[in-house]
């Protein structure tokens, strides 16, 4: 078969049907690429799920010492009305003591207003801690009940297989007392 | 071998166009020489392969049934159990089907454990035997997730976020996975499609398994190759009588669970509707899966644990070549039949570990067992290929029955005539 092909400049090694392979393979290729991708893509969030509302907040009602769960993106976002002891044990932590070093001023716009997403972050668990009475850990912020982690009153992970802080997710004060998250 | 024959028009008329009665003949008939030394740990291939069925028909049935929606799901299978005309019985079916179907497979596991079943020129049907337990795990969890109980969603939510253990990539990973910041109704509508897919994937990699079976045939209990005809009787009607048998064994039992205690290996909390605010107190995995959860939870750092879970299942698409021993069958390795027990014990140990809540004793002990499981395939087989005396090997299969005293009572009147 070969041939009959037409035959490459002699002085070449490659002949005119080398090069047809790789054009019709890459061609193939670019367009195997191009039909995959949408069907991955549209396993991705959608664009209604990514438009989902951000959630307004009214802290008014919450009290000192007080700790509330709402919703953001199908997640529990916890909200804790920190008293001024939890604050400074926070405040107090030396940063080398934490697997996943930040300080409590840089989670925090106002200090007495944690605000946290309630996903544990080894495997997703919601933490215990939000209702009284609930175990807070050894470290007085959250316990995770599905393998062991702890997290203290800034939301940092402080033992456990828990490998990061618990997030803060993006929330603005949009007045005194109420806060927009998302 | 015996040729397949017959004087049915109809059947040489299809024959001629297509062999699929000879080939029948050859898979499961009298034209499939089979050791005729099997014993009733045989049984459990053909048992899988029943239960993967009773799985589709059950699953089809439920399908008719189901809304993978997540405010219907959880009533649509509440009115399964209670409305659907015997819904009761084919979720019952279905349920403890997983079960039993792991049940099974584990049983068909640890005999090839022992026998080597899965040394030259056996690795492949072996590597293809793995590769089937993965796609029955993967189809189990997601299949658990339907009904959308607290469990099916903590279960789902807790699994899916292994891969954002994966460097770099892993939180972006998980959105892709769940299709949304969460596990919500896209995650809920594609495990759906996914756990009606893959059963069919699962039946799929099962042809390529008896492919590679019948290449070189069964193994048997004591391990070596038939030496001739006297070795072997045909498939049918020794063994399909055997296998049926069997079967009416296992379905007594299937059907004493079923009937008695079909949520006896359910966890009670599955029966409330799935809560994303809520985590139950204690989330346990399917009882199938303990020893892995186990393993997941003795390593205390998120992504070695995610890589031990998966590598104990790994390591045994590697197994052929860690345990050199040239002597298949356990029954001639004194050394490692301890091992092959203790590597149970080990395994029943990591189960219970996997089902307490990991602290005290128990977070010890699932790590010690942990570290034995990888030790008996990486330091233990290894060493005893090397340093074992195995006992001498029988000569041939049919030798240890045909030498002491005549034949066996039903032995093949007319043995293959060749292997
Ligand atoms: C490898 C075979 C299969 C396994 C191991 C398996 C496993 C499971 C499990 C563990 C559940 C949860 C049962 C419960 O707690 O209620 C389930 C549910 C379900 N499965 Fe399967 N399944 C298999 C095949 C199929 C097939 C082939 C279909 C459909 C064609 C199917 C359709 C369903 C449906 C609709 C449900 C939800 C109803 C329910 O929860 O009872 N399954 N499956
Ligand atoms: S999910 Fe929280 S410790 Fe594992």
């Amino acid at each position: 078969m070969a041939d009959t092909a037409t035959a490459a400049p002699a002085d070449s090694g490659e002949t005119r049907r080398d090069f047809l392979y790789l054009a019709a393979g890459a061609m193939g290729a670019v367009g195997t690429g191009a039909v995959v991708w949408p069907l991955i893509a549209s396993m991705s969030p959608s664009a209604e799920v990514l438009a989902l509302a951000s959630t307004e907040v009214d802290l008014e009602p919450i009290a000192e010492g007080q700790r509330i769960t709402v919703t953001w993106r199908g997640n529990p976002v916890f909200i804790d009305h920190r008293t001024p002891a939890q604050i400074s044990e926070a405040e107090g932590a030396a940063l080398e003591d934490l697997p996943d070093p930040e300080s409590d001023e840089a989670r925090v716009q106002r200090p007495e207003w944690l605000i946290l997403i309630g996903v544990c972050t080894h495997l997703g668990c919601v933490p215990l801690g939000q209702k009284t009475g609930q175990n807070r850990g050894e470290f007085g912020g959250w316990f995770c009940p599905c393998h062991g982690s702890h997290y203290d009153t800034s939301g940092r992970i402080r033992k456990g297989p828990a490998p990061t802080n618990l997030p803060v997710p993006p929330y603005e004060f949009t007045g005194d007392t109420t806060i927009v998250i998302g | 071998m015996s040729g397949f024959q017959s004087n049915n028009a109809v059947i040489k008329w299809i024959e001629h166009r297509m062999p699929i009665f000879s080939f029948i003949d050859h898979s499961v008939g009298s034209g499939y020489p089979t050791p005729r030394n099997l014993s009733y740990m045989w049984n459990f291939g053909s048992l899988a392969g029943v239960t993967l069925v009773v799985m589709i028909v059950t699953g089809i049935m439920l399908a008719m049934q189901y809304t993978a929606h997540v405010d219907y799901a959880f009533d649509s299978v509440e009115r399964i159990m209670r409305d659907v005309n015997y819904g009761w019985l084919i979720r019952y079916i279905h349920m403890n089907g997983a079960s039993f179907f792991f049940i099974v497979v584990y049983i068909h596991i640890f005999r090839g454990l022992y026998y080597g079943s899965y040394k030259a020129p056996r690795e492949l049907l072996w590597m293809l035997g793995v590769v089937i337990l993965l796609l029955m795990m993967a189809t189990a969890f997601m299949g658990y997730v339907l009904p959308w109980g607290q469990m099916s969603f903590w279960g789902a939510k807790v699994i899916t976020n292994l891969f954002s253990a994966i460097p770099i990539f892993g939180e972006d990973i998980v959105v892709w996975l769940w299709g949304g910041f969460s596990v919500d109704n896209a995650t809920l509508n594609r495990f759906y499609a996914l756990h009606y897919l893959m059963p069919f994937i699962i039946v799929a990699v099962v042809v390529l398994h008896l492919w590679a079976l019948h290449q070189f045939g069964s193994n048997n209990p004591i391990g070596i190759d038939a030496k001739g005809p006297q070795d072997k009787i045909p498939f049918h009607p020794y063994y399909t009588v055997k296998d049926a048998f069997g079967l009416g064994v296992f379905f007594v039992f299937f059907a004493a669970v079923v009937f008695y205690i079909p949520n006896y290996m359910g966890h009670p909390d599955n029966y409330i509707p799935a809560n994303p605010l809520s985590t139950p107190a204690h989330i346990v995995p399917e009882w199938y899966f303990l020893p892995f959860y186990a393993i997941l939870r003795a390593i205390p750092d998120k992504l070695m644990g995610v890589i031990a879970m998966f590598a104990s299942i790994g390591i045994l698409f590697i197994l052929p070549w860690l345990d050199r021993s040239p002597v298949r069958s356990g029954r001639f390795r004194p050394l490692f039949r301890i091992f092959f027990i203790l590597l149970m014990i080990d395994c029943v140990v990591l189960g219970f570990a996997g089902a307490k809540p990991p602290e005290g004793l128990w977070l010890i002990a699932g790590q010690l067992a942990t570290a034995y499981y990888f030790i008996h395939f990486l330091v233990i087989l290894p060493l005893l290929s090397v340093f074992e005396t195995p006992r001498p090997l029988p000569t041939s299969i049919g030798e240890p029955v045909l030498k002491g005293g005549g034949s066996m009572a039903g032995a093949p009147a007319k043995p293959m005539e060749k292997a």
